[in-house]
């Protein structure tokens, strides 16, 4: 077979143009079945004690009231000894109803040893015994010798605090076993299959005996990789009771015990030369995943600097555990380095955006910020930030991103076409929100000139074939090329049949509207129809896997942010977003479009409002819902313009990286507004007035 | 939440009676329910006051506004006559959290809603208006407390109503009695378990507005972390009476500041006999606050409260605020 190439976006129908959801419909009218939806026949509802101490062993604990209870099943009281954060899973129940089992939680009767805690990273760095070992890295000359030469040097602390996924959809799960060693699942996850293990480790059960189906998701973000410490939960409640289980968090669960981003307290001094290079920096970052594991903040980013000396170091805090969180550990290195580099720029009179194009090589990036500067209108910025009167104040500011998104887990696809005229496409991956089942559909569509509605899509079970988890951005660049392999084979094993049925070669066969036609003589056609009802019974099914020639990572992005702020309340107020992103091959500019406006929003949300409080007295959570947990609402999403900058003819993933630069863009339009830097986020009034009392 | 039994009186009496008997009066429901799944409260019967005929409408007597307790928020609102004579109240019920709660929360309901504070709201958190011994926004996060007023319990008060009436002078009216809206709200230092007067089986049924500020100049500015749905951080009623182009009488009542709407004399008597300029404002604003004693986390409040006011002054004395 020839090479396999993406299809010509001028000439394709699907590839590369705005295609809806094929499940849109659905989720917007209520058809489609979210987890949450699963009702079946006999099912039990359980739920979850958990500890309402930051630190506390499980002195003793009585479950005989919530046994006796009428309509209860189960009951589970060996989850944890103790909880070493308020909101650790201790005991759960199955009941006939949600109430019940709310019920009988509060009758389980628990008595507690409390143990001292830390729930801040600034209370608990100071304790030799919760710091993890430093992951250090040096470049260069030593940072301390050339302070003193440079033309400019900044030395600051700048704090971002933890952050939640906050997924519409809680976790949760409906659990059904099937006597004696079977199970379906039916589970919010960003990976059937590989959600499989766990399920069946807690089942006793081999892994090909349990099925888990996610054909629609109310969003992930990054904590939905496995079925956790609730999915094993449900599992073992459905085993015991021989009942299905379902399990869906409550709102309070979902935030206290469902992961978050870690914070990262970043202590930095750099320095700048005259005509706008970076020469050294030194940087120390502490950041708590709770009783999780720190990944690393990559420093110094996408910036070159000839000499530093980078530290960091993760805090064990008696708080939920960290999970990745959309482009893990890019935002808050985005936020540092995007703020420095301003700092810096800034302070030598030079234009901030000049100054990142002499500071890194990407030559993508920079002719990004060109055509972001362009858009944005950039030449209208304050060109002496903080001029100006009055209570409304405009600046604008930007950021870079740069993101792997290449390819995950190989995948395997198989499409299969009738004698009827059927069209069946099915990889065992998952929609996580992206669009993925569009894509699915449209690229075997495209390929045999069918409208996309005669393409059967089937995603989002594990029994269909395998294919990875949807993190890092590596969907799209893992399936979409596994389904154009499948569909290119099966299309060559359909084009066969009928050049022998219209007495041709393959080279003068196209394939459009639903017919087969002869290039060279446009009488000579048949029906798509027609070919299949000659096809051998059983018709064609083929499988494909990932070819690596057809995808590419390594993404480049730049941001443009312009804020109103309203300097008497403190509130700020994004005007235009101007986010370019490296891309790749387009397989749908609308749910490409999507995922940079999802990004976009999210990191709006992290500049301006989400903050995850934990309260040192009592060692809980102050905010765990969503009043007091903040994100943005309709009222303060701003015009965003997405652009997609396709640089080369692969498939790249491109879910997270709109996410990495919005809150560094919007911190530097605040400067450019106002003069005033703020290096606490999220950027609330109370930020506001505490930054304009000492830095205005 | 607790089962209970569903209680549908006919008459204010017969809900009298009924709460009496431990159970606990509803009108929208918004707030009940947030207390109900929290087990803040745990009463054996829910009185549904939507059950008695003619409390929901909004009168225009010779002495005033007569407003029903069950009247909405969107009511209020839209209300043509509170709009046109009244435009502080309809202005403060219009920014009121989002549209679908104004459509059933109620004014009745939004007088005697409690307090949004995080300890009092989570229930693992015995604070004093739980009984407990401690309020624990003196040793732990406070940013969203009280910066006057606030002590041994530093909650805000949420109603943005209470500022409203407090601003026009309404009196509240009850099934026993009727209560200046000034005696209505009860500071924690005076009363910890509760933020009104209301004795145990006494139901609000209504609220006057006499005719003392009809027709005033008037502003309601409202200050939140985000434009949607969202709680106040400060929110300042100013009504202006005017004598040309000097005020000669003011109303400035802040909101989200104290454990009660609190009415201002400081700046309202930085008001009177003025013309309003921004100077004038930002003294009012100033004077505002003169009292105030922030906590840890707090501070930023004064300075806000300040521009607060400033703005509701120049608004109220229809100039631009910027």
């Amino acid at each position: 077979m020839q090479d396999v190439r993406w299809n010509d976006p001028r000439t394709s129908r699907y590839l590369g143009k705005s295609v809806p959801r094929l499940d849109g419909p659905g989720k917007v009218t209520g058809a489609a079945k979210y987890t949450y939806d699963m009702v079946l026949p006999g099912m039990l509802h359980a739920k979850v004690l958990r500890c309402p101490h930051a630190n506390a062993r499980v002195a003793s604990i009585d479950a005989s009231a919530a046994q006796r209870m009428p309509g209860v099943h189960a009951v589970i009281t060996d989850i944890a000894g103790a909880g070493r954060f308020a909101g650790q899973e201790i005991a759960a129940v199955a009941a006939d109803t949600e109430e019940i089992a709310r019920d009988a939680i509060r009758a389980i009767k628990v008595q507690w040893e409390v143990e001292p805690h830390v729930v801040s990273t600034r209370r608990g760095m100071r304790d030799e015994r919760r710091v993890g070992r430093p992951r250090e890295a040096t470049r260069g000359q030593d940072p301390e010798s050339l302070w003193s030469s440079a033309a400019a040097v900044i030395e600051e602390e700048y704090y971002c605090p933890v952050r939640e996924h906050l997924s519409l959809e809680t976790h949760g799960l409906v659990v059904q076993w099937q006597e004696p060693d079977r199970a379906t699942v039916w589970l919010s996850t960003q990976a059937v299959h590989g959600s499989r293990g766990e399920l069946a480790g807690a089942l006793g059960i081999p892994q090909q005996n349990v099925e888990v189906i996610c054909e629609v998701m109310g969003g992930g973000f990054g904590s939905k990789f496995g079925p956790g410490v609730e999915g094993r939960i449900a599992a073992r409640l459905s085993k015991m009771t021989g009942r299905p289980v379902k399990l869906m968090l409550e709102r309070y669960d979902e935030q206290v015990a469902s992961g978050n981003a870690p914070d990262a307290l970043m202590r930095v001094k750099a320095a700048m030369s005259a005509d706008g290079r970076l020469i050294a920096l030194d940087s120390k970052i502490w950041g708590t995943p709770g009783n999780g594991n720190n990944s690393g903040i990559p420093m110094p980013y996408i910036y070159n600097v000839p000499n530093f000396k980078t530290w960091q170091a993760g805090v064990s805090t008696n708080t939920g555990g960290a999970r990745a969180w959309r482009a893990p550990d890019r935002p808050p290195a985005s936020f540092l380095m995007e703020s420095v580099v301003d700092e810096l720029a800034n302070k030598l009179g030079l234009d901030p955006m000049r100054v990142r194009q002499l500071n890194q090589n990407n030559q993508v990036r920079n002719r990004q910020l060109e055509l972001g500067a362009q858009l944005i209108g950039w030449e209208n910025r304050n060109k002496a930030p903080g001029s100006g009167t009055g209570r409304y104040r405009r600046g604008m500011g930007c950021a870079l991103s740069e993101w792997g998104g290449g390819m995950g887990q190989p995948c395997n696809c198989d499409v299969k076409i009738g004698t009827d005229g059927s069209v069946y496409v099915g990889i065992g991956t998952q929609d996580l929100g992206t669009g993925t089942r569009t894509y699915v559909g449209t690229i075997v569509a495209e390929d045999f000139g069918l409208p996309l509605s005669r393409v059967k899509a089937d995603i989002g079970r594990s029994s269909l074939p395998v294919a990875g988890g949807s993190g890092g951005s590596v969907t799209a660049a893992s399936v979409a090329p596994a389904v154009k392999d499948a569909s290119m084979k099966a299309r060559a094993r359909f084009l066969e049949v009928a050049a022998g049925l219209m007495n041709t070669s393959v080279a003068d066969l196209e394939m459009r509207d639903a017919k087969v036609l002869s290039k060279s003589n446009p009488a000579n056609s048949m029906t798509f129809d027609q070919v299949c009802a000659k096809l051998p019974p059983g018709g064609i099914q083929v499988s494909g896997t990932t070819l690596a020639s057809l995808q590419q990572g390594g993404v480049a992005g730049a941001q443009f942010v312009e804020v109103e702020v309203d300097t008497w309340t403190g509130r700020i107020q994004p005007i235009k977003v101007v986010a370019v992103q490296d891309c790749g091959y387009v397989l749908n500019k609308l749910t490409a479009e999507s995922q940079l406006i999802g990004g976009v929003i999210q990191g709006l949300c992290m500049a301006l409002l989400e903050d995850r409080k934990m309260d040192e007295p009592t060692g809980r959570m102050l905010n765990p819902n969503m009043e007091t947990y903040k994100v943005l609402g309709s009222l303060e999403v701003p015009e965003i313009v997405p652009v997609l900058y396709e640089t080369h003819d692969k498939v790249a993933g491109i879910g997270e990286p709109a996410v990495i630069p919005t809150a560094a863009a919007c911190v530097n339009a605040v400067y450019n507004a106002t003069g005033v830097r703020l290096r606490t986020l999220p950027m609330t009034p109370k930020r506001w007035f505490e930054a304009t009392e000492t830095n205005q | 939440m607790n089962n209970f039994d569903w209680v549908q009186p006919k008459t204010i009496a017969e809900a009298a009676t009924a709460v009496k008997n431990g159970g606990v009066a509803m009108s929208g429901g918004i707030e009940l329910l947030c207390l109900l799944k929290e087990h803040l409260i745990e009463p054996p019967s829910v009185v549904n006051l939507k059950s008695i005929p003619g409390m929901r409408s909004i009168d225009v007597a010779g002495s005033g506004l007569r407003i029903g307790a069950l009247a909405t928020t969107t009511d209020l609102a839209e209300n043509s006559v509170v709009r046109n004579d009244f435009p502080g109240i309809s202005q403060a019920a219009a920014s009121i959290a989002s549209p679908q709660i104004r459509n059933v929360g109620t004014v009745g309901g939004n007088l005697c809603q409690r307090p949004r504070c995080w300890y009092y709201r989570d229930p693992e958190v015995k604070c004093l208006k739980k009984g407990g011994q401690a309020c624990y926004a003196v040793a732990g996060n406070n940013e969203y407390h009280a910066i006057m007023g606030g002590g041994p319990c530093h909650i805000v008060h949420p109603s943005d109503l209470g500022s409203a009436f407090l601003a026009y002078g309404a009196t509240v009216v009850t099934n026993e009695r009727e209560i200046p809206i000034q005696n209505f709200f009860v500071l924690p230092k005076d009363d910890i378990d509760h933020e009104n007067s209301l004795r145990p089986a006494e139901l609000v049924t209504g609220v006057t507005v006499p005719n003392d500020w009809k027709g005033a100049r008037a502003s309601f500015f409202k200050s939140k972390e985000r434009e949607s749905f969202d709680w106040a951080l400060a929110t300042a009623l100013v009504l202006l009476k005017m004598n040309g182009s000097t005020v000669s009488d003011a109303r400035v009542v802040l909101g989200g500041v104290a454990p009660i709407p609190w009415r201002s004399t400081e700046a309202e008597n930085a008001l009177k006999g003025k013309s309003i300029e921004d100077s004038v404002a930002l003294a009012a604003g100033r004077a505002a606050v003169s009292r105030a004693t922030p906590m840890s986390e707090n501070r930023y409040k004064v300075p806000l409260t300040t521009n607060v006011v400033r703005i509701a002054v120049l608004q109220a004395a229809g100039l631009k605020a910027e």
